[in-house]
């Protein structure tokens, strides 16, 4: 494996990512269109779909903001690279970002400068996770501001009930991330270890566990709707990560998804 | 209802939109979105908005074209709307809602389908962009369309607002469940 093979593939894992969505997200959005009975929310979820069918077809990005660039790196442990993996993988964003091409999303925190080619300090975010074999999988996982700003983490007391922390955060934020919303919650862990749960469940989804499915009807039994003009369609898929916290803690994160759920893996030997 | 509506803007145009009706826009839309709001602000609006049309939206171009422009959260700039309505602006388009008061007697908010980037890219061409040094998401861009929308009235200018009514529905559940 070359170094440009990664840069490469980076290229085009954000292509498929930014101009498609996975068959499984879509099929939920065309469920959720034919079921739906507010005629407002309805003709969201039509226009939803009408935006994927343009998309694919001319091979626009779905969205305007194109994201912050997001990877997880699955490495085969008997893989032996001669080169730094961060590297390529922000070598191949500047190059999307100028191919497909994708927005300049990324600046300064504090200068609010762009850097014009979506990379900077610690960006692209690069999650690394070992695996049997040889192979590497890059899974482009961009992620667009609207939903991500309302995305939090709560450190309850071990007393609260999370359910309510989870409905009430939803309640408040649903109707500012773009729903129908993926939810990724993590609970248990740490404070910086609830979060980076939170985030891998997105990629997990769908949940299927009682808890999941019971949340999933209380949320859209809220009405939020599509874009938050009210409806039956409120959340397309609940997943939960889990781990174990200290005794005195009780860490919560929920991280929004706006209905495009954007990624895309590709594999490389 | 169904509307169609012709910028400049009026308000007999819009006086008799209301909440939940559905619009389709043609003539000019400008872009702003966070700093060219601040811009505005400090420096003054560098063309006339008299009559306009809003687009909260950080645009995606190349060369000229449109390639994906949907809607930016509004309530990231709620912060200036009495200042850009005092302007002459009739409607605000964007995605998620705004605090409704500003627009009693004299705006309306539109909800262009929010993540619907390249379907508003197929309605949407550049004309200009006034305030370039912001950066291509952040100018104050100039496009002219044709039957841009659907889009949902939802808040109109007689203090309807359809967000408000849809939270109270979602407070009163939350209650409930």
């Amino acid at each position: 494996m070359e170094r440009n093979d990664v840069v490469e593939a980076t290229v085009r894992a954000l292509r498929v990512a930014e101009t498609s969505l996975q068959p499984w997200v879509l099929e939920l959005i065309e469920q959720a269109a034919q079921k739906e009975t507010d005629p407002i929310a309805r003709f969201h979820l039509f226009c939803m779909l009408e935006n994927v069918r343009i998309s694919k077809a001319k091979g626009l990005p779905l969205c305007q903001d194109t994201g912050l660039p997001i990877f997880c790196l699955e490495v085969g442990r008997e893989l032996r690279l001669d080169f730094d993996l961060r590297a390529a993988v922000a070598e191949g964003v500047r190059k999307a970002t100028k191919e497909i091409p994708l927005r300049p999303n990324v600046v300064d925190p504090l200068t609010r400068d762009n850097t014009e080619d979506n990379t900077g300090y610690g960006i692209p975010d690069v999650i690394f996770y070992n695996k049997p074999g040889c192979e590497l999988h890059i899974t482009a996982f961009p992620k667009g501001a609207g939903s991500e700003n309302m995305s939090l983490v709560g450190m309850l007391n071990p007393a609260d009930e999370p359910f309510d922390f989870i409905l009430e955060a939803v309640a408040e934020r649903g109707a500012n991330s773009c729903p129908p919303l993926f939810l990724g919650i993590g609970i248990g862990g740490s404070f910086d270890m609830v979060a980076r749960m939170a985030k891998r469940a997105l990629l997990n989804m769908p949940g299927n566990s009682d808890f999941e499915l019971e949340l999933m009807k209380k949320i859209n039994s809220l009405g939020i709707g599509p874009m938050g003009l009210g409806g039956d369609t409120t959340v397309l898929g609940v997943k939960i990560e889990k781990a174990s916290c200290h005794t005195a803690s009780l860490p919560v994160a929920l991280n929004f998804q706006c209905w495009a759920n954007r990624s895309a893996t590709e594999v490389l030997k | 209802m169904e509307y169609r509506l012709q910028t400049p803007l009026s308000d007999n145009d819009i006086k008799c939109l209301r909440s939940e009706d559905v619009v389709y826009l043609s003539g000019t839309v400008y872009t702003a979105r966070d700093k060219a709001h601040a811009y505005i602000r400090k420096e003054g609006t560098p063309i006339s908005l008299e009559g306009a049309a809003l687009y909260h939206c950080g645009p995606l171009i190349q060369n000229h074209r449109v390639l994906s422009a949907g809607p930016t959260t509004s309530s990231r700039l709620s912060r200036y709307t009495e200042e850009i309505l005092s302007l002459g602006v009739k409607a605000i388009i964007g995605k998620g809602g705004i605090p409704a008061e500003p627009f009693k007697d004299r705006a309306i908010y539109l909800a262009y389908p929010g993540g619907c980037g390249a379907l508003a890219a197929c309605q949407l061409h550049v004309c200009n962009n006034h305030l370039v040094k912001l950066g291509m998401a952040e100018a104050l861009w100039e496009f002219q369309t044709t039957d841009m929308g659907p889009m949902i009235v939802a808040v109109d200018s007689c203090g309807g607002d359809l967000y408000r009514e849809v939270r109270r529905r979602v407070q009163a559940k939350l209650r409930q469940v």
